[in-house]
């Protein structure tokens, strides 16, 4: 009745052995890449942390550090266990702590479970804070002689320049916010007076956009200054021309490059999962193949191994019927407890 | 010569006799001093291999490098990478050839198949080590080839940067613009070279602004918006650059972040220059690896030799480099050359009698004689 009985005999048992000592090494590599990804991700947050307003969450990466670092601990662990359970003398210190290191794998092979669904969840917090920081990115492009914000006109350029975006949700987003410090800005000509009385806020507004929106691939020299403007320029039309300035949003772009990042990372860990799932049941069945043995004191016996000793349906009403025990046992002390001293 | 084969008879009757047992229980351990030697040498042989493979690799990181900025490059440089893929392979091939020499060394049966093979094998690797100084040599003057070809190649690039429409040039504004923002570098030798070219297609210029009208090119002092400086203050002034009246609080000869100051010709060659040099280097280091691997490999091949001539196999055997000084050696082997002109010229003429075929004989005995009792 045990879940997946096999039988082993000696060069069945050694074979199994030698094979998970050499998984076992696999998932410590599978670790420390899960460790690195994770780094990697922090790294990739850290860079852009100005355009998310200094305020992501780093959370999902460092939930990716810990599990990658407790998986090679974990794995290195098995590893050595498998390596002694060719000689069953080394293999009988190891015997007692067996059980609880099965556990101790299982509830691992859930955190990494939870930790893949994460990967591929964060992806909707992480575009309100990429909205929310790049719009307060675009209203600070000016302030280039603001202390701790004179660096993020170099930001926001490099930024469009290398994702080919062009403000948060398109570059019509330029045309809202006064991008030009009121430095380069001659007062006394009419045309600038007319431009900062037009408006509520007293901002010098224009339908002109940075040169780090132009696309490269545009046939003719980029258009940025007067954009709505179809007689300012000869042959242009702003409806159909597509590839003067980049035509996508950064947002959009940003969290498009974040979620694959993400999604990969997430693909990983279920692999990892896989990997991980697969060793503990290898575990399992040299633990139980070993402790079976027909003739105890001749290694070359046979035995037989299973994943679980009873069906799975037994094995839970078990465990439920264990806990309750448990908890009546804790009641029955305290009923005991009562009655001796009304007794004395 | 015949006192010395006397000679060496007498010592080899002595070593058929009684001592030899005693020598065999001492040998064996001074004979693993050559196995260990045979050992350590395949392991680098080994590791040769894979230096090959590096180089073949840093070639093909180089060619390719070069393939991707063609556009800007009026000739192909194509013969340091060549030669860094060729000589790659090459080692690859003769350090494997090495390693399964070495590993055969262990064992004096094996290596009397690869015995007639060994000194060629050296005297090519030898030869070839120089290949991989020069490949290492030529990273280090590739520069001025280098920049001749960037020169004219930038050049032509900026002519046809208005050709968008032409077949064959349509992607030059394009490949331009990416240069100069990734390199953070504007025009070929600096800003002003976009001054002398007409960058905007015939068809959109209605007014004539010209400077000097040059063949009636239309001449401004503008420049793409991929010269603009990342780290200007301001907004990027791209137009009338010149004209410190168009722009507001604007002064060009003081303006240094506006747009990048650096020639793209420049900002390429440095590039260039610094992965050649570290290609150069790691080339150098190479070589000297290979250099000391084939000195391991002469030494083995005496001690061999030197066994077989023994008869021995258990018994220790020198090794050397050269048997005689180098001077000699040289000597030695023109005389061979000589030599040999010499015996052909006799042998063919017909007309020699026997008294000059005498002479023949006693002249062959010294060049016969000479390499046996090396």
């Amino acid at each position: 009745m045990a879940l997946m009985k096999v039988k082993f005999d000696l060069k069945k048992r050694v074979k199994l052995a030698q094979m998970l000592w050499l998984l076992y090494w696999f998932s410590v590599m599978s670790g420390v890449l899960v460790f690195s990804m994770g780094l990697f991700f922090k790294i990739e947050l850290r860079k852009r942390s100005e355009l998310m307003d200094n305020n992501e969450s780093h959370f999902v990466p460092n939930v990716l550090i810990g599990v990658g670092v407790l998986a090679c601990c974990l794995n290195a662990f098995g590893g050595k266990i498998c390596y002694d359970s060719l000689d069953s003398t080394k293999f009988a210190k190891w015997k007692a702590i067996m059980k609880p290191f099965l556990v101790a794998c299982l509830i691992f092979n859930f955190l990494l479970i939870v930790t893949a669904v994460l990967c591929f969840a964060m992806r909707i917090p992480l575009e309100f804070t990429l909205a929310e920081g790049l719009k307060n990115g675009m209203k600070y492009y000016k302030d280039t002689d603001t202390p701790g914000r004179c660096y993020m006109k170099r930001t926001l350029d490099l930024m469009q320049m290398e994702f080919r975006c062009c403000g948060n949700n398109n570059y019509k987003d330029w045309f809202e916010i006064q991008w030009v410090s009121n430095r380069y800005l001659d007062f006394g000509a009419k045309e600038v007076k007319d431009r900062i009385s037009s408006n509520v806020d007293g901002k010098y507004l224009m339908d002109g956009v940075p040169f780090s929106c132009c696309n490269p691939s545009s046939p003719r020299p980029c258009i940025q200054q007067q954009i709505t403007n179809n007689t300012a320029h000869y042959s242009y039309d702003h409806y159909t021309e597509d590839l003067n300035i980049w035509k996508r949003g950064c947002r959009d772009a940003l969290v498009s490059y974040y979620g694959g990042m993400m999604n990969t990372i997430g693909i990983l860990v279920l692999l990892v999962t896989i990997l991980q799932i697969g060793v503990m049941i290898g575990l399992q069945y040299i633990n139980t193949s070993l402790s079976t043995l027909v003739n105890p004191e001749d290694p070359e016996s046979e035995s037989e191994g299973w994943i679980l000793e009873k069906t799975v349906k037994e094995t839970f009403t078990d465990i439920m019927a264990k806990m309750k025990a448990m908890g009546k046992g804790n009641q029955v002390d305290e009923g005991t407890n009562e009655e001796a001293p009304a007794a004395s | 010569i015949r006192s010395y084969y006397a000679a060496k008879a007498i010592i080899q009757e002595s070593k058929n006799t009684s001592p030899k047992l005693l020598m065999r229980a001492f040998c064996p351990s001074l004979a693993t001093n050559r196995d260990k030697l045979a050992q350590v040498l395949w392991v680098l042989n080994w590791v040769s291999v894979i230096t090959g493979i590096t180089l073949f690799s840093l070639g093909l990181f180089l060619k390719v490098e070069i393939e991707k900025r063609r556009e800007v490059m009026s000739k192909e440089i194509d013969s340091v990478p060549n030669m860094l893929i060729s000589v790659g392979l090459t080692a690859c091939a003769i350090n494997f050839l090495g390693g399964i020499i070495c590993n055969d060394c262990v064992d004096t049966s094996k290596f009397l198949r690869w015995k007639l093979l060994m000194l060629p094998y050296i005297i090519c690797t030898f030869f070839f080590t120089f290949c991989i100084l020069l490949g290492a040599l030529m990273c280090y003057i590739m520069r001025s080839d280098l920049e001749e070809s960037l020169f004219w190649g930038l050049r032509e690039a900026m002519l046809y940067y208005k050709d968008t429409d032409m077949p064959g040039r349509c992607y030059i504004k394009r490949t331009m613009d990416m240069l100069q923002m990734q390199f953070q570098c504007c025009g070929n030798g600096g800003y002003r070279d976009w001054f002398h070219i007409h960058s905007l297609p015939n068809e959109l210029v209605i007014f004539r602004r010209l400077r000097s009208n040059v063949e009636g090119k239309y001449l401004i002092d503008g420049v793409p918006f991929s010269c603009c400086g990342l780290y200007s203050p301001r907004p990027c002034i791209q137009h009338h650059i010149t004209n410190n009246s168009a722009h507001y609080n604007y002064d060009y000869q003081t303006e240094e972040l506006n747009l990048n100051l650096r020639g793209c010709r420049q900002a390429l060659l440095e590039y260039y220059t610094q992965i050649m040099h570290s290609i150069g280097l790691i080339v150098l280091v190479i070589w000297l690896f290979e250099v000391s691997v084939l000195i391991g490999v002469r030494y083995l091949q005496t001690a061999m030799e030197n066994v077989l001539r023994q008869g021995d196999p258990d018994c220790e055997s020198d090794g050397w480099l050269l048997e005689n000084s180098i001077a000699d050696t040289a000597r030695y082997n023109f005389n061979i050359i000589k030599n040999l002109g010499k015996c052909y010229q006799v042998d063919d003429d017909p007309n020699i009698d026997v008294p000059s075929t005498s002479q023949q004989t006693q002249e062959n005995v010294p060049i016969k004689q000479i390499p046996v009792a090396r």
